[in-house]
């Protein structure tokens, strides 16, 4: 589904991701965690193409995304992502966050919008909250929107950026349920977290990066009880 | 007869006094005329605003253009309509340029050069009011597969008008008062009518005392007005 092959990223001199490998399977939740500063963000920016790559190719769904050929919009319409901040769209409501994009990319009507709009909002537990703005809303409840709204466009891959990082301890739980019920949907999913609890119990495969290289990857399992990098057992010291 | 109704409504004695004073009576005479100015300044004020603000949108936009043509064409319009004086554009356009392109009325001629001035100014409060959007914004609706276009008009327009509403009223009650420079090519506003008063009867306190107040009864409204629909965005 996803294929990263020699992936380099600058920022200026800072070089950010320094030769990235990797793939992700149809179906597969990858969780990728490593220290602050590793350049995991980025790697999933690249993807789809919030970033432009210095170097390396990034394939999806067969097509390669970092040809200056490619119509970016068609493919980012097919890689739902979710932000560390959410980034609603203030001005409007829950249920037009998630319609907006159908609605004047695809220009489906109003009503099925709606309808379309309604059911994502149920998957994600918040009907009664439609026509509320997101300034009303808690950081549980925006995220859940924030994820209800990159499901609209029907996506076939789903990026996560540290998607519980920015919330209070008690609203972790009400998104990490909502991504796992995905999961277990068959949903493609590349998980940049902090939770290893999500990352053992959902994740198919676990990646460890560290300074712009991958150093780890495996079975959750093999990565949490038994570490083969030492870079990779002094962080998980620290975490776990 | 209105005298009449002045000395009704203060007292004789002190109607009677006031009224002999010759600078009061020019005045009040004038009124109507002046006040006659005073629309045809809110009218050069408004036409220039309203293409003040389509030329300002699109300088803004073309400002943070990728494109280097596209944003030089910007910033040489904004460099030179904000780093030269108002008062010489108007002379420029009026007796230089326009009427080579068949206009020749002043209230075309200081309509364009005020529009075109403010258009500059208001390129500068829109380019400043995207910008304040947060980043986030447009990457939220570029990642659902939004054209920049799309997530332009649909994201961060909306959110950036309401943080470039009370700079454009600040433009708005500036270019009002800057449009008594139009006066020099004969249009027929507040301060040209002042000045033709005060040429035929020599009383410059009262009638440019008058034509300030004037002038500040409009501004004072204008950013009342200015405070209450800022009191109004800040609560929606
Ligand atoms: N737009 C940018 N311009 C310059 N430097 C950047 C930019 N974005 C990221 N960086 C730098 O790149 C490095 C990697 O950033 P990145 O956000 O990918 O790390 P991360 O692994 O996601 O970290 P965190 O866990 O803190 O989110 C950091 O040193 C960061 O300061
Ligand atoms: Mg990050």
């Amino acid at each position: 589904m996803i294929q990263v092959k020699g992936l380099h990223k600058k920022f200026g001199s800072l070089e950010v991701l320094r030769g990235i490998d990797c793939s992700v399977a149809p179906r597969e939740v990858v969780c990728i965690i490593g220290p602050s500063g590793s350049g995991k963000s980025t790697l999933l920016r690249c993807v789809n193409q919030l970033e432009k790559a210095n170097e390396g190719q990034i394939f999806i769904d067969g097509v390669e995304v970092t040809s200056p050929k490619v119509d970016i919009n068609k493919i980012r319409q097919k890689v739902g992502m979710v932000f560390q901040h959410f980034n609603l769209f203030p001005h409007k409501t829950t249920l037009e966050n998630v319609t907006l994009a159908p609605s004047k990319i695809k220009g489906i009507k109003q009503h099925e919008a709606r309808e379309l709009g309604m059911e994502l909002l149920t998957k994600v537990g918040l009907v009664d909250k439609a026509d509320v703005y997101p300034a009303n809303l808690s950081g549980g409840q925006k995220q859940r929107v924030a994820i209800a709204r990159a499901l609209a466009m029907q996506p076939k891959i789903m990026l996560f950026d540290e998607p519980t990082s920015a919330l209070d301890p008690e609203m972790v739980g009400e998104v990490l349920a909502v991504m796992k019920d995905l999961a277990l949907e068959g949903m493609t999913m590349m998980v940049v977290t902090h939770e290893m609890g999500f990352a053992r119990e959902v994740g198919d495969r676990v990646i460890f990066m560290d300074e712009g290289i991958i150093l780890e990857e495996g079975l959750p399992n093999n990565i949490f009880s038994n570490p083969q990098n030492i870079r990779t057992q002094s962080f998980l010291s620290k975490v776990l | 007869m209105s005298i009449e109704l002045i000395q009704a409504v203060f007292g004789i004695n002190f109607i009677e006094n006031i009224t002999q004073i010759k600078g009061f009576q020019v005045v009040w005479e004038s009124l109507p005329y002046f006040l006659k100015g005073g629309i045809v300044t809110l009218e050069v004020t408004a036409l220039s605003v309203a293409m003040g603000m389509v030329l300002g949108l699109f300088a803004g936009l073309f400002k943070l253009s990728k494109s280097k043509i596209i944003y030089a064409i910007a910033t040489i319009y904004i460099d030179f309509f904000r780093g030269t004086p108002l008062f010489v554009q108007i002379l420029l356009l009026y007796f230089g340029i326009l009427p080579f392109i068949g206009i020749q009325d002043p209230f075309s001629s200081a309509v364009i050069a005020c529009g075109l001035n403010s258009g500059a100014y208001i390129g500068e409060i829109v380019r400043a009011g995207i910008q304040a959007v947060d980043r986030g914004q447009m990457e939220a609706a570029r990642s659902l597969g939004m054209s920049h276009q799309l997530a332009m008009v649909y994201v961060i327009l909306p959110q950036a008008y309401k943080i470039v509403i009370p700079p454009l009223i600040n433009e708005f009650i500036a270019l009002l008062k800057d449009t008594s420079l139009v006066s020099i090519i004969a249009v027929s506003e507040m301060t040209y009518r002042g000045n033709l008063v005060y040429a035929n009867t020599y009383q410059a306190a009262w009638v440019w005392g008058s034509i300030a107040i004037l002038y500040f009864i409009i501004t004072k409204t204008l950013s009342i007005f200015g405070d209450y629909v800022e009191r109004r965005l800040a609560t929606e």
